[in-house]
């Protein structure tokens, strides 16, 4: 499932038009985008929490040539699954 | 940030009442939560992924015990943050 099929799928069950959904689905994605970009941590109870990792910079390798690489130091969101959700995905096994 | 956070935005973007905003963003969880649960993959373009991933069993042990056990197989979440986020997290450092 997309962003347009997520949308289309409220406006199915929502009562709601095409364009308020998108306003909807949009506004809450914008808004997890920039907590995470300020580095403030999310957490959606019954979904699952975003924090942000910070990473130190290392050597690595390019596996095919050998050639040694610079990594940069990087952030990066990490996400943890809510109880509720990792049991019903593991459930419906 | 959490859900309330969500809602007060879409309370003072769309112009809902509070407890309509709280009905639609608790909406859009549902309709992520009860695809995931699926199996089936969503896709948030400039966002990120949230795939889910089946995991096989496998021979672990007790730390505590020494012992060996069996880890059963289960499916579990991940989240892949798109090049867009990760971009953005990384410029404003």
């Amino acid at each position: 499932m997309n962003k347009a099929e997520l949308i289309q799928e409220l406006v199915k069950q929502g009562h709601i038009t095409q364009k308020v959904a998108k306003i909807v689905v949009d506004t809450i994605f914008e808004e997890m985008k920039q907590a995470l970009v300020n580095g403030e941590r999310i957490e959606i109870r019954g979904f699952g929490s975003f924090s942000i990792r910070e990473y130190d910079g290392y050597n690595g390798r390019n596996p095919k040539t050998g050639e040694t690489v610079k990594v940069a130091p990087k952030r990066l969101p990490f996400f943890k699954v809510g109880k509720e959700l990792r049991d019903r995905i593991n459930q419906a096994k | 940030m959490t859900k309330m956070d969500l809602v007060n935005s879409i309370y003072s973007k769309v112009g809902f009442s509070k407890k309509d905003s709280l009905n639609i963003v608790e909406n859009v969880l549902e309709i992520m939560k009860s695809r995931l649960e699926e199996g089936e993959k969503i896709k948030i373009s400039g966002f990120g992924n949230f795939i889910v991933r089946e995991k096989k069993p496998r021979r672990g042990r007790n730390p505590q015990t020494g012992d060996q056990i069996i880890i059963e197989g289960r499916r579990i979440l991940t989240f892949k943050p798109s090049n867009v986020l990760r971009r953005l997290l990384n410029e404003s450092k």
